[in-house]
């Protein structure tokens, strides 16, 4: 395919004028083409919501070189942040001011919360490196989910393994997240408004991600993954480096959480386990790490193919075999980690990687076949 | 002359190894100053304590009149002191560019806010930044590889970018580890009036060269080190016919 043209800035004025119109028609094109539509809808909704966590890890793991294995935890953080402050639970206990605070405020106090853990996850494992470094974090990870598992004696915080229910759908500039609302002679539901916030907290993460990776903070992330004891030398402050990697890689975290508990309305701690941060990882790998456009369709491609598969193989199957012969959600992990080697074997770099590592792992090609 | 630097009494030692037993050192000012010795007599092991990176066990640094004693590498950076490495240590995956730009790091304030923003303070850093990190390409004379990545570059090249990228932290004292190793003598010809620009453009240079010739013919004062400890110091025509030195590196003839 050639590229060439969205280099030019016409081109590139044009090439996201068309991203604009296809993102604001989406959810409307997937209502319209399917009959189970509004599934797909959601299901858009979560793969936004896994962008915005791979960006968030492909900070610590892309950038700055630093192997977590327990990211979900800030993930985990956010939804609980916002589902304890927006539900019923703690009401009774809480201070009327802090119950129900202004959306923009709740996400700040979400991705100040989450960069905190960050901060905290961080310092103990400043000198890890490589595998000690996932083996603490993935620790991490789960004593935060048992945590929140376990907080519901002596006093009920979290509401222990049934999870916080009823969480208020968002209010912001008057509309309701969580109704039907008309408008245009259109009727958006929820999964539609959902839909364009998510997305437009999507788009700010990107944006910041954009702006950190050709920055001195930036570079001095890279720098540290390179080579620890050169980006010393140069007087790169390696501690505080480190934990603004974790911090800010959580905070991303924690918003993506908030809009979760949101946009689901229940949170419990079944949804952070081990797995998701390995799926999370498998983003990020699988697209290119610390390449912002890889990333992304990694994001998508992780959460997405699942449900095509959901979609396709029962069909298929009652096509061949005239019934159901295996159960789609067992087939799902097979292909899916079939694929994972497959890709990891003949595109180690990620589908789409940035130049930097393309030409990394090209050019080892290149020597060896020399 | 002031001493730029002062190193007093300094010990370090690994285990049962003393590999700096009561080093002491002045650097003046505006001097090239040569260390020698066999190795594994705690040439680089000074270079590390002294830049932050093993802390001493006991003993005193002080430069430009500001103690510098068991600090962290950012301060020694941040107080005028840069060094190389004597197996190179570039960011192998960044461009030649890019290196240089990390070395700036040090002397440049714009965090994660100004990043995001872009305001015009730190758009005018970032273009500082850019334009400095082509001068000292420039400088050192690889501007022409400012695309390549470092591990591509020759190994000439490379050394040469590491200082450069050395340079970029705005240092007044440049301490180069073995910048001449596995040079041909066209390189090392090269990078001797490298040396001379840089201390013509008014910084100090502490060498560690194991090529005797280049020392000779470069270096202000020489200071010998034989197993953790100075054995002889001054200027090199002395240095060179002190017989605790020739002992150190020949061994006693037998009698």
């Amino acid at each position: 395919m050639n590229f060439a043209f969205m280099k030019t800035r016409h081109g590139k004025a044009i090439t996201y004028a068309v991203l604009a119109v296809i993102l604001a028609l989406l959810p409307w094109m997937l209502t319209g083409g399917f009959e189970n539509g509004k599934s797909w809808v959601r299901a858009v909704d979560f793969a936004l919501l896994y962008i915005m966590l791979a960006l968030g890890l492909n900070i610590v793991v892309g950038y700055a070189g630093l192997l977590d294995l327990g990211y979900i935890a800030f993930y985990a953080v956010g939804a609980y942040v916002y589902a304890l402050l927006n539900s019923p639970h703690l009401a009774a206990i809480l201070p009327a001011w802090l119950i129900g605070p202004n959306f923009i405020v709740m996400l700040v106090v979400a991705a100040v919360f989450a960069g905190m853990f960050g901060v905290m996850l961080g310092t103990p494992v400043l000198k890890l490196r490589g595998d000690y470094l996932a083996i603490v974090t993935l620790g991490f990870g789960e004593i935060i989910r048992i945590f929140l598992n376990n907080l519901d004696r002596p006093v009920n915080i979290t509401n222990g393994p049934q999870g916080i229910n009823n969480i208020d759908k968002v209010h912001f500039l008057d509309i309701d997240f969580g109704r039907p609302m008309e408008w245009l002679g259109l009727t958006f539901d929820m999964v539609h408004l959902y839909y364009y916030l998510i997305l437009a907290f999507c788009i700010f993460i990107i944006f910041v991600t954009l702006r950190l990776q050709h920055s001195r903070i930036g570079r001095a992330w890279v720098a540290l993954r390179e080579d620890e004891i050169a980006a010393n030398a140069m007087g790169i402050n390696i501690r505080n480096v480190k934990l603004l990697a974790f911090a800010m890689g959580a905070s991303f975290g924690g918003v993506s959480g908030a809009l979760f508990a949101s946009f689901q309305g229940f949170v419990s701690p079944e949804s952070f386990v081990l797995m998701e941060s390995i799926m999370v990882l498998c983003m990020v790998v699988l697209g290119g790490m610390g390449h912002i456009p890889g990333v992304i369709l990694g994001a998508i491609i992780v959460s997405i193919t699942p449900e095509i598969l959901r979609d396709v193989i029962n069909p298929l199957q009652e096509g061949i075999f005239g019934r159901r012969v295996v159960d789609p959600e067992n087939l799902r992990m097979l292909i899916f980690g079939l694929a994972m080697i497959i890709i990891m074997l003949l595109r180690p770099e990620g589908l789409w990687p940035s130049k930097r590592r393309a030409r990394e792992f090209h050019e080892h090609d290149e020597e060896a076949q020399a | 002359m002031s001493a730029l630097l002062e190193i007093r009494g300094i010990h370090k030692r690994f285990g049962g190894l003393h590999a700096l037993n009561d080093v002491s050192l002045s650097i003046n000012a505006g001097e090239i100053y040569g260390l020698i010795g066999p190795n594994g007599a705690g040439k680089t092991t000074l270079f590390n304590v002294l830049t932050g990176l093993y802390q001493p066990d006991e003993g005193a640094f002080t430069f430009n009149g500001k103690d510098l004693f068991r600090k962290k590498p950012y301060v020694v950076v941040e107080s005028g002191i840069a060094r190389t490495f004597q197996n190179i240590r570039l960011f192998a995956n960044m461009t030649a560019l890019e290196n240089v730009m990390v070395g700036q790091h040090v002397r440049t304030r714009t965090g994660v806010i100004g990043a995001v923003l872009r305001h015009p303070k730190a758009r005018a850093e970032e273009a500082g930044i850019k334009v400095r990190a082509q001068e000292l390409l420039d400088y050192v004379g690889i501007g022409r590889r400012h695309d390549e990545l470092a591990r591509n570059l020759s190994y000439g090249d490379q050394r040469r970018l590491e200082i450069a990228r050395a340079l970029a932290t705005k240092p007044t004292l440049l301490a180069l580890d073995e910048p001449a190793a596995g040079m041909n003598p066209s390189e090392t010809e090269g990078l001797k009036k490298l040396m001379e620009k840089v201390r013509a453009d008014g910084v100090t240079i502490l060498l560690i060269e194991h090529d005797v010739k280049l020392m000779m013919g470069l270096c202000d004062r020489i200071a010998v080190l034989d197993y953790g400890k100075k054995i002889a110091e001054g200027v090199p025509e002395a240095v060179k016919n002190d017989p605790r030195v020739i002992e150190a590196y020949l061994g006693v003839a037998p009698q």
